[in-house]
């Protein structure tokens, strides 16, 4: 009579994994509120950096956000930078070191406010780097105000009466703007809150690694994402008003693609 | 044969880096230094050694650069002027916290705000004291000739280095500027990245294998660990407040009063010794190199031979409190300066140290009437 396992052994054997975590993810235990997009971006990036064997050539640069902590998740070598200053930090190690694959992880307080100036002039120059940008339309890390990104009248801490673009300004759409400049190669917006997103998400991170390779300029992937403790909804609920409010003023796809020869 | 050539400061300077085996400069134009800038880009650095050179859009930036090239083991550095590096003081402190290595040149000009485009020492406090936010010191070093801004390039990487600290080379537009003759050396070879590797296993060159991760970050939000790191930072200033103090001694053995100046102002006192000795006073001068660590120890000594020691500083009186806290009330120390990008001559300096010591002295206060008192 054939040997029936039980349900254990059959988890417990390896040939029957469809799907595993990434080893380029350490052990550590996320800082990221349950389900914040944080975390699954994280997850992509490092999948990715590990299907293309990139981890020995890795520099990641981890910003100032939720985020901070990026190094504490990515097993490969990383630069804390200053508020808004990654791109420039990206940018002298990839001038010193051509061969790596270098990029940043930014939230939209970091590389749309204080740190716009780097951010477009990295754009500008066509540094080969890659960004990764995660939008969730305000300051998460330090409790909820209003970024240069959240929406007209959406109430923040610090727009407790909703964004009043007469007074506050109006969001701001830098993802468009970079695609408009000659440095950049290619640009696109995704999110990641349902498995369809995952794997869309997951081939534009590709193809901004891949691409880097070809040193054509940046490449930069926007991550339209949630912020549910900021937002003060639960995670289904930030889900729903993110599709909802954020995608028809951020609408997801790319934005600029190489023209193909 | 001797390469003996006729350079400016700024030249001279950036000339070293070159030849002391420089990765990358990263910066943005500003008088009176942007002749670094210029001749990076005149001499083609990529051609020459491989250095990088790239202007960037900001000294926010400029220093940003300079701190993703230096966390990879690389020799990075910037250059700016008094406005400059305020704006590089956010930079300078994640340094600081990291412990990178970074050769830093402030070519000071008179302020405060846009000021003057005029030499000055009033960047004295930000260079020494810690500019940015948080407890930490950069070594600071401080050249009085053309020929000290070539070799403080190649002494300030090796310090950086060594130490794992931020070097500044505190100049002043006048030093920046002028001509002098400068006797250059050999080109040393820049690094290998293997050899970066070895030499520095704390950079991140990418995550091999063969070790854990590297991580750059002055951040820890456990206040126990944060406090040591602080702990440890103090030890490594410490250390080189043991080690690393350098100072000339300028007719010092049989003084009996004392010019204590740096750079620009050293040399001004230089002549003004000259001139006391030919007006039969013994006037010695103690030149610190560098400013920090400071020459306090030596200062302490001479406090114990002479009658009196004035700072003269292009400053309302920065450098002066070290001079203070060194002699400690044995020994009267008066300061003089001149602001906004004025310079003091010789003869101006000395007068100031006969009003203020030698005629006091002989108790004829009623002289010192007479003259403008400027500061
Ligand atoms: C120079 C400076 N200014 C302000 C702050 C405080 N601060 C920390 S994170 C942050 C906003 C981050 O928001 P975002 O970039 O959108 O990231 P998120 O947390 O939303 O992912 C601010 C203002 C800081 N750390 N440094
Ligand atoms: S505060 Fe917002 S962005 Fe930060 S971890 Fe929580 S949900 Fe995510
Ligand atoms: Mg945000």
């Amino acid at each position: 009579m054939n040997y029936i396992p039980t349900r254990e052994e059959i988890i417990a054997d390896h040939d029957n994994v469809v799907y595993e975590r990434t080893c380029l993810l350490t052990d550590n235990p996320l800082s990221y509120c349950p389900g914040c997009g944080h975390g699954t971006a994280h997850r992509l990036i490092m999948e990715v950096v590990e299907e293309m064997n990139l981890q020995a050539d890795t520099i990641g640069v981890a910003p100032v956000g939720c985020s901070v902590l990026a190094y504490d998740f990515m097993n490969i070598d990383m630069q804390q930078a200053a508020h808004g200053r990654a791109p420039a930090v990206a940018t002298g190690i990839k001038r010193l070191m051509p061969d790596k694959f270098v990029f940043t992880y930014q939230g939209d307080g970091d590389l749309a406010a204080i740190g716009t100036g780097e951010t477009l002039h990295a754009c500008n120059r066509g540094e080969n780097i890659t960004i990764f940008f995660v939008n969730n339309g305000i300051y998460g890390m330090t409790g909820g105000q209003m970024a240069p990104t959240t929406l007209p009248n959406m109430k923040t801490a610090t727009s407790p009466y909703g964004r009043d673009v007469e007074t506050m300004g109006y969001p701001l759409k830098i993802t468009e703007l970079i695609a408009m400049l000659p440095g950049t190669y290619f640009v696109s917006r995704q999110s990641v809150h349902t498995p369809a997103n995952v794997r869309k998400a997951k081939k534009a991170i590709e193809k901004a690694i891949q691409y880097q390779k070809l040193n054509k300029g940046l490449c930069f992937v926007e991550i339209v994402s949630n912020c549910n403790s900021g937002w003060k909804m639960t995670p289904e609920q930030s889900n729903k008003w993110m599709e909802e409010n954020m995608f028809p003023y951020y609408p997801l796809g790319d934005i600029k693609v190489p023209k193909e020869k | 044969m001797k390469d003996i050539r006729l350079m400016k400061g700024n030249e001279a300077i950036a000339e070293g880096v070159i030849r002391a085996g420089c990765d990358g400069y990263f910066g943005y134009p500003i008088t009176p230094q942007s002749e670094v800038l210029e001749y990076l880009m005149a001499t083609k650095t990529k051609e020459r050694t491989g250095m990088i050179t790239l202007q960037a859009e900001s000294e926010i930036a400029s220093i940003h650069m300079v701190y993703g090239g230096a966390a990879c083991g690389k020799r990075v550095m910037t250059s700016s002027s008094s406005p400059g590096i305020s704006l590089m003081q956010e930079g300078i402190s994640f340094m600081a916290g990291t412990e990178l290595p970074c050769l830093l040149l402030n070519v000071v000009r008179g302020g405060p705000g846009l000021g003057t485009i005029q030499p000055s020492q009033s960047d004295y406090f930000q260079a020494v004291k810690g500019g940015g936010h948080g407890d930490y010191k950069m070594i600071v070093l401080a050249p009085a000739s053309v020929q000290e801004m070539y070799d403080f390039a190649k002494l300030g990487f090796e310090l950086a280095f060594k130490h794992r600290i931020q070097v500044m080379v505190l100049s002043d537009g006048a030093i920046g500027q002028m001509m002098e003759k400068v006797e250059l050396d050999e080109q040393i070879q820049r690094l290998t990245d293997a050899e970066i590797k070895q030499k520095y296993p704390w950079a991140t060159t990418g995550k091999t294998p063969d070790r854990e991760r590297n991580i750059i970050t002055s951040l820890d939000l456990n206040p126990v660990k944060q406090e040591i790191i602080n702990i440890n930072l103090q030890k490594k200033f410490k250390h080189i407040e043991q080690t690393e103090v350098r100072f000339e001694r300028i007719m010092c053995d049989d003084a009996e009063y004392l010019f204590v100046a740096y750079g620009s102002s050293a040399r001004i006192c230089q002549k003004a010794v000259l001139l006391g000795r030919e007006r039969g006073i013994k006037v010695g001068l103690l030149r610190p190199i560098t400013l920090f660590p400071y020459p306090s120890k030596e200062l302490a000594k001479l406090a114990k031979q002479v009658k009196g020691m004035l700072s003269v500083e292009m400053s309302a009186g920065q450098m002066v409190e070290d001079v203070r806290l060194s002699v400690n009330g044995a020994v009267p120390v008066e300061h003089y300066g001149r602001l906004g990008g004025i310079m003091p001559a010789p003869d101006e300096v000395l007068n100031v140290l006969e009003n203020k010591f030698i005629r006091l002295s002989v108790n004829t206060p009623r002289l010192c009437l007479g003259i403008k008192k400027i500061l």
